[in-house]
């Protein structure tokens, strides 16, 4: 397998489709052996980056290295080591699913016949009918098996499971989970939370083709407010002046605030000081941590705002 | 009748949908009729030209192809336009309607857009009973617009007469109307629907080349048929247009009925289920190329051997009219050679090379077409297969299917006329002789490689190149167009085999032009995104 740390290393990746700045500036790092998460708004950038990753798409300036190679000039070399599914897959109407998985599995130079209808059977996909006659969801699971039937050293998936029903969501995520314990890469583009909260190690978030934030959940966590509701023993003094406090609500002996995370210790002392009869503090939700970075467009308006 | 609340509003939004194809196939039929009729009296100015064509026309292999040549005795124009031009129209006119009503009715379904429109407040039938209203109601505008358009074109045709002729091509478009319904309902996907249909109407349209060829029975089960009975312009009489409107009510009866007993979206003939792996042919992106225009290229086959057949049956003939026809035998001088039946035969073979042109198009379309539906990207994103391997498989499969359609149209015309002139070397010759369009049909098929690799948006231009050509080699020598256009056009430097010498660079000189043209096209593919 690769040894080297990194299975991705992208920095200012910029691109241009005329007006449109779809990617501008932005850095993605994935280690080699994590399951890595792609977050963002619609028209973030998400499957611009993975095009050029695919060799697909050029950038216009910046760096990008996938598997120690170029994605551009190594590309045919590299494809035989990753795989990928895109977020609508697309297929020729009179091939049939199981046709159309055996032939992307020749061009990689074989498939494990045993894997493929192991994953057949798991994802309960009839491989005889054309593909003209697959729902949206059956579409995306011959594109599933196919990528997961190759064992590449990287899985590039683009929002693989839309359309697929919660039983075969639980399916993939057993997949991903195999996938990781047999130590391949996972690059995971989603809009579906909990997908990337259980699967994830760490998420990197892009806003109008930039990185926002990067790391792991726990870190991201970090970086948000939790939310704090007491009854004290007496009215609190002070505590609107300490630092990291934001909605301050006091009624009588009843305290409700948000707190920055960093800042949970000092006003936990200040409230014992007071003396706390009950607490109920609440971590941000993983819908409110998405939220704080998908909806800050407005706040700080970049030219990109104008992306069509 | 709720089942029908909505239609109206249904008409109106198809008409919107389609304020460009409907008027372009109207358009396209009214050309394709009243052009050709236009150049009749071009090249049969006199009664006894026009009596000569008569008996060219008087052999099997037209009869079948054309029609049951009422009023040959006394050939008019306008028993030359009945009996040559009435039984391609009206296929013409049956595959728009079968076109139409399935894109509005069972691709609509299978497209999901009916599901949401019926949540809204339409009826159960409002869909297609919409899509009948407007169809038919083509038809009857096309038949209209015909029938008063050909007395203006060519005033020896009566007005009566030309109405009765039109008012046949509408009958048929109508009874076809009626059919796709049918297949529509029994169908579960619009292809299918189409495929029926049209084999419907291939049967119909050989059922009346069968009865016309004998004592005429089989016509009379044959729509096409019945139109050509209507003897428009010789004797004319209107009850055959009965039987269609007959079978077209009877017809609609079976689409309601079936279209009351069955589900949304779902067909009462199921798809077949195709294999559950992939046999050992599929194995790469040539033999891939090859399976997914495996349809395409069978239908190019068939037609081509089919056609070369009767150019070999007719070279004859086609001569004896040539050498008595003073018009005909300048267009003929022009185009470059003698007048004997070998002359014809390669008249004819250039035609087809040109429009085998319009395969290579198609067949080289295909990499356009693929990356712009999206299934190049797991190809090429997900396999180690590169864009100029993917590119220049796709060609080969096109070089491929050319030396097939070429090479079918040869070996037709060449063993027909092998057995006409009783010399079988004449087979190997004619063959070779058709072999020789290849070189221009691949600048064709380089042109549209071109355009791909450099604006891929444009690939469609090749089309008007191709029509250009076409226009250009069928009517350049009548109309005197200048040398150094005509030159433009690659088939203008084949020799005419067989009459014609053979001479090896000018065919150097396209096959290499091809080439290079291949060349740049890929080479500017592999540089640019994948859009
Ligand atoms: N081929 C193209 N031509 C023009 N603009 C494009 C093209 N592809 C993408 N864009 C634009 O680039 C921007 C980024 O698109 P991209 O598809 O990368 O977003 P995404 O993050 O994948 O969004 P989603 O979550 O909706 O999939 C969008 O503004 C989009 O309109
Ligand atoms: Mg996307």
């Amino acid at each position: 397998m690769n040894s080297d740390p990194t299975a991705v290393t992208i920095s200012g990746l910029t691109k241009n489709f005329g007006p449109t700045h779809a990617l501008d500036g932005l850095d993605l790092s994935v280690r080699t052996g994590e399951v890595h998460g792609f977050l963002g708004p619609n028209g973030a950038g998400k499957t611009t980056t993975i095009r050029i990753l695919l060799g697909l798409l050029r950038a216009d300036s910046g760096e990008a290295r996938l598997l120690d190679g170029d994605p551009w000039h190594d590309a045919t070399e590299l494809h035989r080591r990753i795989a990928y599914v895109p977020g609508d897959v697309t297929l020729w109407p009179n091939l049939s699913g199981g046709e159309v998985i055996d032939l992307l599995g020749r061009l990689r130079g074989g498939i494990d016949q045993h894997r493929k209808e192991d994953l057949l059977r798991r994802f309960d996909l009839d491989p005889r009918k054309k593909a003209r006659t697959y729902s949206k969801g059956n579409r995306q699971k011959v594109g599933l098996v196919a990528a997961l039937a190759s064992e590449p050293e990287l899985l590039v998936l683009d929002e693989p499971t839309s359309g697929l029903d919660p039983l075969m969501e639980e399916t993939f995520r057993e997949c991903v989970r195999q996938q990781q314990r047999e130590g391949r890469t996972v690059l995971l583009s989603s809009h579906i939370l909990s997908e990337v909260e259980a699967l994830c190690d760490r998420v990197t978030i892009v806003r109008s083709g930039r990185t926002v934030e990067s790391g792991t959940l726990a870190e991201l966590r970090h970086l948000t407010r939790t939310s704090v509701t007491a009854e004290l023993s007496a009215a609190p003094e002070g505590l609107a002046e300490l630092s990291g406090v934001h909605d301050l609500e006091i009624t009588g002996t009843h305290v409700r605030c948000e707190v920055d995370t960093p800042h949970l210790d000092g006003v936990l002392r200040e409230l014992t000081a007071v003396g706390v009869r009950s607490l109920t503090s609440q971590p941000p939700t993983l819908e409110e941590l998405f939220l704080r970075h998908y909806e800050q467009r407005s706040e700080t308006s970049t030219p990109e705002g104008a992306n069509r | 009748m709720s089942t029908l609340r909505g239609t109206g509003a249904l008409v109106r939004l198809i008409l919107r949908r389609d304020r460009v194809r409907i008027p372009a196939w109207i358009l396209g039929v009214a050309v394709f009729l009243l052009g050709s009729v236009a150049t009749f009296p071009v090249a049969l100015d006199s009664a006894a030209d026009r009596q000569a064509r008569a008996a060219l026309m008087n052999n099997p292999a037209t009869v079948v192809l054309t029609g049951p040549g009422f009023g040959q005795r006394d050939y008019t124009f306008g028993a030359m336009v009945a009996n040559e031009m009435g039984g391609m129209t009206a296929v013409l006119v049956a595959l728009m309607s079968i076109l139409l009503l399935v894109r509005h009715s069972r691709h609509e379904e299978e497209s999901g857009r009916v599901e949401l429109l019926r949540a809204g407040v339409v009826g159960r039938h409002a869909p297609l009973t919409a899509a009948l209203v407007t169809v038919i109601g083509v038809n009857l505008v096309l038949g209209a617009l015909l029938g008063f358009a050909l007395p203006v074109v060519l005033p020896e045709l009566s007005t009566a007469g030309s109405l009765l002729f039109a008012a046949g091509l509408a009958m048929v478009g109508t009874v076809f109307t009626a059919v796709a319904a049918v297949t529509a309902q029994l169908m579960e996907h619009g292809r299918a629907a189409v495929g029926a249909a049209a084999s419907l109407l291939a049967l119909s349209y050989a059922l009346r080349g069968a009865g016309d060829l004998g004592d005429g029975t089989l016509s009379w089960l044959s729509p096409i048929g019945w139109s050509q009975r209507t003897r428009a312009y010789v004797d004319g009489t209107g009850w055959p247009l009965l039987l269609g409107v007959a079978l077209t009510v009877l017809l609609l009866f079976g689409a309601f009925l079936l279209r009351s007993r069955r589900d949304e979206g779902a067909g009462l003939v199921r798809g077949r289920s195709g294999r559950a792996t992939a046999s050992a042919l599929l194995s790469g992106p040539f033999t891939l190329a090859l399976r997914l225009q495996r349809g395409v290229l069978t239908g190019w086959t068939i037609g081509f051997v089919l056609f070369g057949a009767f150019v070999g049956a007719i070279g004859e003939q086609a001569a004896v009219f040539v050498r008595e026809n003073e018009m005909a035998r300048r267009y003929f001088e022009q185009a470059g050679g003698a007048d004997s039946a070998e002359t014809m035969i390669a008249t004819y073979l250039s035609l087809m090379g040109m429009v085998a042109g319009g395969f290579a198009l198609q067949s080289a379309g295909l990499l356009r077409a693929e990356e712009s539906a999206g299934r190049v990207e797991p190809l090429l994103g997900g396999t180690p297969l590169s864009r100029s391997r993917w590119a220049l498989s796709g060609l080969a499969a096109t070089l491929c299917g050319s030396v097939l359609v070429m090479g079918g149209a040869g070996l037709g015309a060449g063993l027909v006329y092998a057995g006409t002139s009783g010399d079988p070397s004449n087979a190997a010759r004619i063959l070779g002789a058709a072999l020789a369009y290849l070189p221009a049909v691949w600048v064709l098929a380089g042109l549209s490689t071109l355009l791909f690799g450099v604006l891929p948006g444009a690939t469609g231009l090749s089309w008007l190149v191709l029509t250009g050509i076409v226009f250009v080699g069928m009517f350049g020598p009548l109309l005197r167009v200048p040398d150094r256009i005509s030159d433009l056009s690659p088939f203008a430097h084949v020799p005419m085999l067989p009459t014609e010498e053979f001479t090896p660079v000018p065919l150097l000189v396209l096959a290499a032009t091809a080439v290079l043209l291949t060349a740049i096209g890929v080479a500017r593919y592999r540089r640019r995104d994948t859009a």
